[in-house]
């Protein structure tokens, strides 16, 4: 019975088959939001939200374009989560660090092409990793809890952010930043060869090659190494760890730090894509740095289910473009991207009751296989 | 009339993969004190539960007075005359002895409370059951053994006949102990019957008349106490010869291992002082053991030495070096072992799998780390053999996730991964907490292997029977002092409580 076992017992498969049982009650129930909408188009514009990421070779692009900052801030989120913190401040995070990669981007030209980005990469990590750091400090060193320290610190991020790219680096004319010059953009690595509709390529690059490396060093960081194990045993338990002798306060600290600049590196490889977006001056706090909320519960917070995960956002993004085209309001497109994103958090139900079904029925094969037994002996 | 007051006939409970009952039968006769003794997981409290109706039995029936009757849940049980006092009190901290008695059966007139017909009432079932107690006393400003008495009282505020004492004496000083062993048998003089649930066999022996037995879920057998030892009894409940006394040769103590100096404890919240002071020395090659009654700061010592929190003054001195401001990690690579008192909150990462629990204090050592990666196999492989050595049982091996396992085992693993460590100084606070006769035994025979093979035990325990026969040497502390140090085998259990109830001191020498 040893080696692969039953494939119902392997945690992975149920988990997999937990989650495709969830996506798929979320699409019905948005189907049934279609239809109370709009009758008459419900059914192309489910078809648009359900396929519209697959629908052409661009598109498919623009999937993975979307996904590559909210699989950051998933990973900022999840990781923080493995050691026992809730990072709801991944969005002050990403907005500075989103600054720190353009503001290098913009100033430091003259730098070679390839270590220009990888500047502004790595200026956005610190720079994440700093604004991480304070609700670190904070809990660490004060007990004070970090969601209260997080939310105040994406306020802080966001206005800082804005005032930044007014004062130092700003476009006028469109009301956002500067676009960093060409040497520090994200090379293509083909890309724009492969994802291509009609001539039009996607604004898929690099970024996403390094968030999903990102994803998987993140994997072995928590699962192989003695940092892993402190971090996680921290999260799981903080007096015992103290007990075993590791240093509490150092962890919590340093997980947020790492977690911060997670985050922060999102933000520089969406604005170093050279798509053309700058970052806007609006008073609103980055929706990538939540969205990485459900990215990383979707995922459990494994590393490696968040990179699926969060594509599995971003390929709903898309869907709702194609949507629209069936002229759906923007608000329907969201309620129905929220929905099927709400019933996936039922995996973990599902999980646990397809666990507990076929649990109970090979109880009760056993209990056949008994009593036959029991009869034969009589 | 049938001579039994209740009977359980036949009783089947199954859970999921276990019969927690298989089969049991029990009975009451009126007016007799009847001990039900098993080891944990024994199934008593599975009993006690289908005697209560918070269970219902797939097989067999419960009686009153010979006539069957259903058990539905808690109400019936009341209203059938069922009582009892459970391990942790049912009271209300803020409210008055006399209002937690009524609490749930208040006398009301219009509306309005009534409380003098309840006043008399428990005044005179106190004094008719010697239960003396102050019933405009606040909880929380009485003792454990006044709390217990509140708990007998409800029940004979409710006129219950029959009472269920469940491990009444586990929170109870030796004086406590003595006390509610008389006021069961008065009691049961007054007419009311009573089922005691203990292991402990001394307890058995001194107030019960008869005693059924159970092991894993299986009735055993119904004795007379007086007809049966206790060395026939402790065979009964664990199905083998158990060694009650522990086997140890007299302590030959070598050089200090470790020490305090007046190490001292303030409290942040009251300002008062804790640990108050202790100076103790501890000696390669003997079990020294603080002694004391649960909340006498027996709890921050430890912690103090271990490093937990921080002593407000005075030293900690390991092998001849002060390590008073000195790393939990440096004491813990330096010599000193700890099983701590809370196993769930210190001693165990409970959503890690046991080998990792297993390696909690080395894992970053060569042998388990290299360039910063964990080397799983050696670490599973080390846990698997301290599974083997230590008789740890666990579903999957190191794979075990910790929460799973049974307390004893959870306490087994504690137990092998700071001896196995092999520190010079074995701090085991309550190591036996919550564990039946078996386990105990196992444990109580490492730690005195441990102290022949030159190492210094210092053992904190609540429990004076394990006092008594461990220790080579008994520290007392009341109040965070140190208030008597005496020769285990020249102090008796009684005067070993006077002192700890702090009626009793003299001067301690500073060895």
């Amino acid at each position: 019975m040893k080696g692969k076992g039953n494939f119902i017992e392997r945690q992975g498969f149920r988990s997999a088959l937990a989650s495709i049982i969830a996506i798929a009650i979320g699409m019905v129930a948005g189907l049934i939001i279609l239809l109370i909408s709009n009758p008459a188009k419900a059914l192309p514009g489910f078809v648009a939200i359900a396929t519209g990421g697959l629908s052409n070779m661009k598109y498919m692009g623009q999937v993975l374009y979307y996904a590559t900052p909210i699989i950051m801030t998933g990973l900022s989120v999840a990781f923080a989560k493995k050691t026992g913190l809730f990072n709801i401040g991944a969005s002050g995070q990403y907005m500075m660090g989103a600054f720190a990669a353009v503001y290098v981007g913009v100033k430091f030209t003259g730098v070679p092409a390839g270590l220009h980005c990888l500047l502004a990469i790595l200026a956005a990590a610190v720079v994440g990793a700093v604004w991480g750091s304070v609700p670190g400090i904070l809990k660490a060193y004060c007990n004070i809890n970090e969601v209260i320290a997080c939310i105040m610190m994406n306020y802080i991020g966001m206005s800082t952010c804005n005032l930044c790219v007014q004062q130092l680096i700003f476009d006028r004319k469109k009301n956002q930043s500067l676009q960093p010059v060409a040497s520090a953009i994200l090379p293509k690595l083909g890309f724009d060869k492969i994802f291509v509709d009609g001539g039009a390529p996607s604004s898929v690059n690099a970024g996403f090659v390094i968030a999903v490396l990102l994803g998987i060093l993140v994997w072995v960081i928590l699962e192989k190494t003695k940092l892993g194990f402190e971090l996680k045993a921290c999260g799981y338990n903080r007096d015992a760890s103290k007990y075993g002798g590791i240093n509490d306060k150092k962890n919590i600290l340093l997980a947020m730090v790492i977690s911060g600049s997670l985050a922060g590196i999102g933000g520089a490889l969406y604005y170093l894509s050279g798509a053309g977006s700058g970052i806007p001056v609006q008073e609103v706090v980055a929706a990538e740095g939540f969205n990485g909320i459900p990215v990383a519960l979707l995922g459990m917070s494994n590393p490696i289910a968040v990179i699926f995960t969060g594509t599995f956002m971003a390929y709903l993004t898309q869907g709702g473009l194609s949507m629209q085209s069936y002229g759906f309001p923007t608000q329907i497109v969201d309620i129905m991207s929220s929905v099927i994103i709400y019933f996936s958090a039922f995996a973990l139900f599902f999980s646990q009751t397809i666990e507990k079904l076929y649990k109970r029925s090979k109880a009760k094969r056993a209990a056949a296989a008994q009593t036959g037994k029991g009869g034969d002996g009589k | 009339m049938s001579e039994y007051i209740i009977e359980m006939c036949n009783i089947t409970k199954e859970f999921p993969g276990i019969i927690a009952n298989d089969d049991i039968t029990l009975q009451l006769k009126k007016g007799e004190i009847h001990a039900l003794l098993g080891e944990n997981g024994a199934g008593k409290s599975t009993l006690m539960s289908v005697l209560f109706g918070l269970y219902q039995p797939e097989k067999g029936v419960i009686k009153k007075n010979g006539e069957v009757v259903k058990v539905r849940d808690p109400n019936d049980a009341n209203a059938l005359g069922i009582g009892m006092v459970h391990q942790h009190f049912k009271l209300v901290h803020n409210f008055t002895v006399l209002q937690n008695i009524v609490l749930g059966m208040e006398t009301t007139r219009h509306g309005f409370l009534r409380m003098d017909e309840a006043r008399k009432k428990v005044v005179s079932l106190s004094e008719q059951y010697g239960l003396r107690v102050d019933p405009d006393a606040l909880i929380e400003d009485i003792t454990v053994g006044m709390q217990q008495r509140v708990e007998i009282l409800k029940m004979l505020y409710r006129d219950n006949e029959i009472l269920i004492f469940d491990e009444p004496t586990a929170v109870l000083t030796p004086q406590e102990i003595e006390e509610l062993m008389k006021i069961m048998k008065g009691l049961a003089a007054e007419g009311k019957s009573i089922l005691f649930i203990t292991h402990k066999l001394n307890e058995i022996k001194q107030v019960a008349d008869r005693c059924t037995v159970l092991r894993k879920g299986k009735y055993i057998g119904t004795i007379d106490v007086s007809n049966v030892s206790k060395e026939e009894m402790s065979e009964m409940m664990v199905g083998r010869k158990v060694a009650l006394k522990v086997d140890k040769t007299p302590a030959e103590p070598t050089d200090v291992i470790f020490e305090t100096q007046g190490l001292t404890v303030i409290n942040k919240e009251h300002g008062k002082k804790v640990v108050d002071g202790v100076s103790l020395k501890v000696r390669r090659g003997e079990i020294v053991c603080v002694a004391g009654i649960d909340g006498n700061g027996q709890t921050e010592l430890v912690q103090a030495i271990t490093g937990l929190i921080k002593a407000d003054s005075g030293s900690v001195i390991l092998n001849g070096e002060d390590v008073t401001h000195s790393t939990i990690r440096y004491k813990n690579t330096h010599g000193m072992g700890h099983i701590p008192e809370d196993r769930h909150k210190h001693g165990l990462v409970l959503d890690y799998p046991l080998a990792y629990n297993l390696v909690l204090q080395s894992y970053f050592e060569p042998e388990y780390c290299t360039h910063g990666f964990l080397k799983y196999d050696e670490i599973f492989s080390y846990g698997d053999s301290l599974i083997e050595k230590y008789d740890i049982r666990s579903g999957q091996g190191g794979k075990t996730i910790a929460r799973s396992m049974s307390g004893g085992n959870q306490q087994k693993a504690i137990v092998a991964r700071e001896i196995d460590r092999g520190p010079e100084l074995l701090i085991a606070v309550q190591p036996t907490r919550g564990l039946d006769v078996g386990a105990i035994e196992y444990i109580h025979r490492q730690l005195v292997a441990e102290r022949d093979n030159g190492k210094g035990i210092l053992l904190v325990s609540l429990e004076l029977d394990e006092v008594m026969s461990l220790a080579d040497r008994i520290l007392v502390i009341y109040e965070g002092q140190i208030v008597g140090e005496l020769d285990p085998a020249e102090v008796t259990a009684q005067e070993l409580g006077l002192y700890m109830a702090g009626s009793k001191r003299k001067a301690v020498s500073a060895q």
